[in-house]
């Protein structure tokens, strides 16, 4: 491919300024989350731009604020549960839509389970928020908690089921009929052939999930009740009266654990794809 | 083909099998949405909420004002500008990202298979990032007091800060600088299998290198640019924390829109039908989008 791609002495790959236009794109991408991580460690008493040296105070601050425990253990609690359901419920509808004869309903099905990505998260919100506060009406009963996680478990859905799919697609079925003709049963066929090699594409999707939620700031911001503030919420709460480099230790905090979150997505992403090549 | 008894038992199978999503999707999806258009249709209770009653009042003061004096109607294009301000922001920021998007997918999907992945990555992290933190950041680096007007200020360019906060610049600049990933990705998706033998062929027929581009490269890729063009036009259509903090209030979007009508306004039902109208505007803008697309391949 390579030698096949130099055409005499130019490059029939080469476009110019092209180079050029990506390293900025990339750099303006990065340039204001390395600036607000850099001033995190501001040991400044203001948001002010000038250095006044490396200090680690504004995360301790940080962490003993009551607030952002609090706010965090919330964010923990909503996408850890959202996950694991929106993870447990995606697997079985990425099982039903692949690798087998077409079922009347079956592309119906799969316009529903990812239809939460065509609409705009604010129309999603005003929704989710009418719908709750009419049934909460209707039953006479408030949800509490119970519908942050049932509103991320919906939304995460799409986001989860998507690379377990993709995963099930390329993936060998002889495999799982060599088991059937051992005489393993359904059950003992998928936990012991289908799962293992699922497993990349699950935990793919259940990374992506999570990240979905925990940064989800739209719908928890119509839907949350009094009091249920979760992490990006407390950011919100704290952008226009906080004046110290705190507010970049939480941003950095923030994005670090999306980040740590979208590598190991990322990881069993490529596994995916290196497996299948 | 024929229907066997067996396929029947494992289309049963396969629906209870797919019923724990649908029926999740149904009930905090289909039903919700259901709930707005029919809200859309009642008149507003006093502290949030609808009195079930039929009335068109809320679609009709999308383009019109009602007297209060006399109860005559006259025509106000208040809402429209809005969602015109809105359309036209949608479609700069798709054009920028395209702009910028194409030529980096394509330096990416030109590199060695090696350092691909790489690239890859640094696109895909903040594809994913929490978009309320990366809007933070801009507003930190174009405040008056931000990084940019320090700079200038400092090395003396200018005499007193440049005001790009709370601007169409500063919307502008947050919706590409949020979305630009999404319009990158899908191009390398379909650019990473573009056969290079295609522009070797190009360059033997003596085409230039922008023909090559344009005639053979381009058209190659539209797939991938139809979709990163939906990725970046339906959420920046529908933008709500963008224009709330980088355009202070003042430069309303109608996904701001629609939040104040739920919030302070208090007025439920005008509020579904700005959201209906622009879930329906959305709609056609991605079918039309489909649409070219299909006349793109077959013709």
């Amino acid at each position: 491919m390579a030698d096949l791609a130099t055409h005499g002495s130019i490059d029939v790959k080469r476009q110019t300024g092209f180079g050029f236009i990506a390293a900025v794109c990339i750099t303006a991408l990065y340039l204001p989350i390395l600036i607000v991580l850099m001033f995190s460690f501001n040991n400044a008493t203001s948001i002010g731009a000038s250095w006044q040296g490396f200090s680690i105070r504004w995360y301790i601050s940080l962490l003993q604020n009551r607030g952002f425990f609090d706010s965090a253990v919330l964010s923990i609690v909503v996408a850890v549960s959202a996950t694991v359901m929106a993870t447990v419920v995606a697997t079985a509808a990425a099982l039903a839509t692949t690798r087998i004869k077409r079922w009347k309903g079956q592309t119906a099905t799969i316009l529903i389970i990812t239809s939460p990505l065509i609409v705009p998260e604010i129309v999603s919100a005003v929704s989710l928020l009418a719908f709750f506060s009419f049934v909460a009406q209707a039953l006479g009963i408030s949800f509490g908690i119970a519908k942050l996680i049932a509103a991320h478990t919906s939304f995460c859905i799409p986001f989860a089921y998507l690379p377990i799919r993709s995963r099930l697609e390329g993936m060998d079925i002889t495999l799982e009929n060599a088991a059937a003709d051992l005489y393993a049963d359904r059950w003992r066929t998928f936990r012991h052939v289908t799962m293992p090699l699922l497993l990349p594409g699950i935990m793919s999707g259940a990374a992506l999930s999570f990240i979905v939620s925990f940064d989800d700031f739209t719908i928890t911001q119509l839907i949350a009740g009094p009091g249920e503030t979760t992490l990006p919420l407390f950011l919100w709460s704290r952008i226009r009266n906080t004046v110290t480099p705190e507010l970049n230790a939480m941003c950095t905090l923030l994005l670090m654990i999306s980040i740590a979150f979208i590598v190991v997505s990322f990881i069993f992403t490529k596994k995916n794809q290196d497996e299948e090549s | 083909m024929e229907v066997t008894v067996e396929d029947r038992q494992d289309a049963r199978r396969h629906l209870a099998l797919a019923s724990p999503a649908i029926l999740i999707m149904v009930i905090l999806g289909l039903i919700p949405l259901a709930v707005v258009i029919a809200y859309s249709f009642m008149v507003p209770a006093d502290y949030g909420g609808v009195v079930p009653k039929f009335s068109l009042e809320s679609y009709i003061s999308l383009l019109f004002q009602r007297d209060i004096f006399d109860d005559t109607l006259s025509f106000s294009g208040d809402y429209l500008e809005i969602y015109a301000r809105t359309a036209i922001f949608g479609a700069i920021t798709t054009a920028l990202c395209l702009l910028v998007g194409f030529p980096t997918a394509y330096f990416m999907a030109t590199r060695p298979k090696a350092t691909r992945n790489l690239w890859v990555l640094l696109v895909t992290i903040p594809f994913w990032s929490n978009l309320l933190v990366r809007t933070i950041a801009v507003m930190f680096i174009i405040r008056d007091e931000g990084l940019i007007n320090s700079i200038l200020l400092d090395l003396g360019v200018i005499g007193h800060p440049i005001t790009m906060l709370y601007t169409n610049f500063a919307i502008l600049l947050g919706l590409v600088y949020s979305f630009v990933p999404f319009m990158i990705l899908p191009i390398y998706a379909s650019l990473e299998k573009f056969d290079f033998r295609l522009a070797e062929a190009g360059f033997d027929l003596y085409a230039t290198r922008f023909q090559v581009l344009t005639c053979i490269i381009i058209p190659l890729a539209k797939p991938g640019i139809i979709t990163g063009a939906i990725l970046v036009f339906v959420p920046s259509f529908g933008a709500y924390v963008t224009p709330l903090l980088l355009g202070g209030g003042s430069h309303l979007m109608i996904g701001d829109l629609i939040a104040l009508q739920f919030g302070s306004s208090r007025n439920w039902p005008l509020g579904s039908a700005f959201s209906i109208v622009l879930m329906v505007i959305i709609m056609l803008a991605v079918l039309l989008q489909i649409r070219r697309s299909g006349q793109v391949r077959h013709g």
